[in-house]
């Protein structure tokens, strides 16, 4: 029953607990072979969302469906298709790192020759072939966190779900298992969740955006940044007589609003507005060197998603003047 | 059957590849250790009246030993789980929670069985020098430890189902430890209820664990409690499943 677009399913998915709504009422797809970045501030829903596709736990109401199997119905069959991460990637500390994936391939049905098969595969692929005979608790955080990387992965699944794969990490620690991470789009689908901005921006395809329980926004990092920077403002140092210039930005349709400013030297600081979102750097730069003017700086100001990250999760507090 | 005999494997390991599972045992044997010079004592002065294995069990000594090891071999099956997060990678493969419960009952049952198995070499010693053909016999012997294993079952199933409930180890030991003694004091209370043997301390009697021993120690097979020994265990661990799938529909 396999479903060839679709690996992830999520339709008005809402999950209460006690006394608070922890996630209300999401839908979101997921393709084949996506790596898809769950990112939100902590509270926002990312690790309840996880834990329901998991099937650890069910939901309230909504339905959700891996690879076109319901979760909770057929939650066996959608277990042994997940590769689940936790969030503080739980691990038990008194096994050997060779044993404890063992012992995770078996507890995940492979058989004996398959599972030793698999776990020097993993090792290998997670760097871990070293450390095989360690055990856990006396490895750092870094080594830990491939290892339950390499569980997640030792059963082949179709579906990886990661929870804040990186949080307390070295930084070369976290470009390594970024690096692992980003190697297994295609073969697997990928779902990861962070409240690290460029993590998201560097791993995944696409972004889904949650914030007190919703999805906010969900896109590519590029078309996210796109929508919301808007105008794609572009800064331009030129060096050039200020009323030429001025005639310039003025007569120029694609120029909605400029600004020029005087830098150090001969040279101006123009910030130009594109009228529809356009990117103009190549009109400024065939302008320059129409007029023979000089060009020393020619940038496109994108907002950074962390902009964009923090302008989608604060408004409701912004509105309250907090 | 898979999954079931790994992580029996692995709870086993729990117990013997660390150090607590030999300090349970070294504990175990010191105070049964205790209790058998106890019994020596007596078997060297005076003549015997009843078989040697009721002696054995017919004190409060033994029984506080057993009900004070169910719950240390107990409380940290889910407990310790629950607490570290490792029962939420546990209960996202695709293993059921029955297999689940079955696995970490059949562990701690083995490691009660383990526990025990020295106490066989003591029979022997006993026999050896108490120079009284009739002091040990087969059948009662067996019968006694078929005692002991059943009412081991039962407070294990009950250490279970407390582990199930809660995160924390020692709140897990704790309703252990008072559900054993609770057992252990129907007795007691049974006699100050009713006094005269009226059906409230028959009832009360029944599910006393140190009562139904003295029939295993006497070579008596009583069916009730054999029954009710086998229902109980299933009873609790049904319960655990109960409390394990709870997450579920919670």
């Amino acid at each position: 029953m396999t479903n060839d677009g679709l690996m992830i399913e999520v339709d008005n998915l809402t999950k209460r607990y006690a006394g608070h709504t922890a996630v209300s009422g999401i839908s979101f797809t997921v393709n084949r072979g996506e790596i898809v970045g769950l990112l939100g501030p902590n509270g926002a829903g990312k690790s309840t969302t996880m834990r329901i596709l998991s099937g650890y736990l069910p939901g309230t109401s909504g339905t959700v469906r891996v690879a076109g199997l319901d979760v909770f119905h057929d939650s066996t069959e959608v277990r042994r298709r997940i590769g689940y991460m936790p969030e503080n990637n739980p691990l038990h500390l008194e096994m050997r790192v060779r044993e404890y994936l063992k012992f995770r391939a078996r507890l995940k049905g492979l058989g004996l020759k398959r599972s030793r098969e698999r776990v020097d595969v993993v090792m290998q692929q997670c760097s871990l072939t070293d450390v095989s005979k360690r055990i856990i608790g006396q490895l750092s955080k870094g080594y830990r966190q491939r290892v339950g990387l390499a569980d997640a992965l030792v059963h082949e699944p179709d579906l990886i779900i990661l929870d804040e794969p990186t949080i307390g990490l070295d930084p070369n620690q976290i470009r390594s298992v970024r690096k692992l991470i980003k190697s297994l789009a295609g073969a697997h689908t990928v779902l990861i969740s962070t409240h690290i901005l460029p993590e998201a921006e560097m791993t995944c395809n696409r972004m889904l955006i949650m914030f007190e329980g919703k999805i906010l926004a969900a896109d590519t990092p590029d078309n996210l940044q796109r929508l919301m920077s808007g105008n794609g403002q572009v800064v331009a140092e030129i060096a050039a007589p200020l009323e030429d210039l001025c005639n310039c930005w003025a007569q120029m349709a694609e120029v909605e609003h400029y600004d020029v400013s005087p830098a150090d030297g001969e040279f101006f600081r123009c910030a130009l507005t594109p009228s529809n979102g356009m990117d103009l750097r190549p009109h400024i730069f065939a302008l320059v060197r129409e007029r023979g003017w000089y060009l020393r700086e020619l940038t496109r100001n994108r907002h950074s998603l962390e902009d964009i990250y923090v302008k989608i999760t604060r408004r409701p507090e912004e509105e309250e003047g907090v | 059957m898979q999954a079931y005999l790994t992580l029996t494997r692995r709870e086993l390991a729990t117990f013997f590849l660390s150090i607590s599972g030999y300090v349970i045992i070294a504990g175990l044997a010191l105070l049964v250790g205790l209790d058998f010079v106890t019994l020596l004592n007596m078997v060297g002065t005076d003549p015997l009246s009843m078989p040697i294995t009721q002696y054995f069990f017919n004190n409060l000594l033994l029984w506080i030993i057993i009900v004070l090891t169910a719950p240390v071999i107990t409380m940290r099956t889910f407990a310790l789980e629950k607490a570290s997060g490792t029962f939420e990678t546990l209960t996202t493969t695709p293993v059921g929670d029955g297999q689940i419960v079955a696995a970490k009952f059949t562990a701690a049952v083995i490691f009660f069985i383990v526990m025990w198995l020295p106490t066989v070499g003591y029979m022997f010693v006993v026999q050896h020098f108490a120079n009284q053909p009739g002091a040990l016999d087969t059948g009662t012997l067996c019968s006694m430890y078929l005692g002991l294993f059943l009412a081991g079952c039962f407070i294990l199933s009950i250490g279970c189902f407390a582990s199930a409930l809660t995160k924390n180890q020692v709140v897990a030991g704790m309703i252990t430890l008072v559900a054993g003694i609770a057992l252990l004091m129907l007795n007691w209370l049974a006699q100050s209820v009713a006094p005269n043997g009226q059906w409230q301390s028959q009832i009360l009697t029944l599910f006393n664990l140190s009562q139904q021993m003295m029939d295993f120690t006497r070579g008596i097979l009583d069916t009730r409690v054999v029954v009710f020994y086998v229902s109980a265990t299933f009873f609790f661990l049904f319960l655990t499943l109960r409390v394990i799938e709870s997450r579920r529909w919670k």
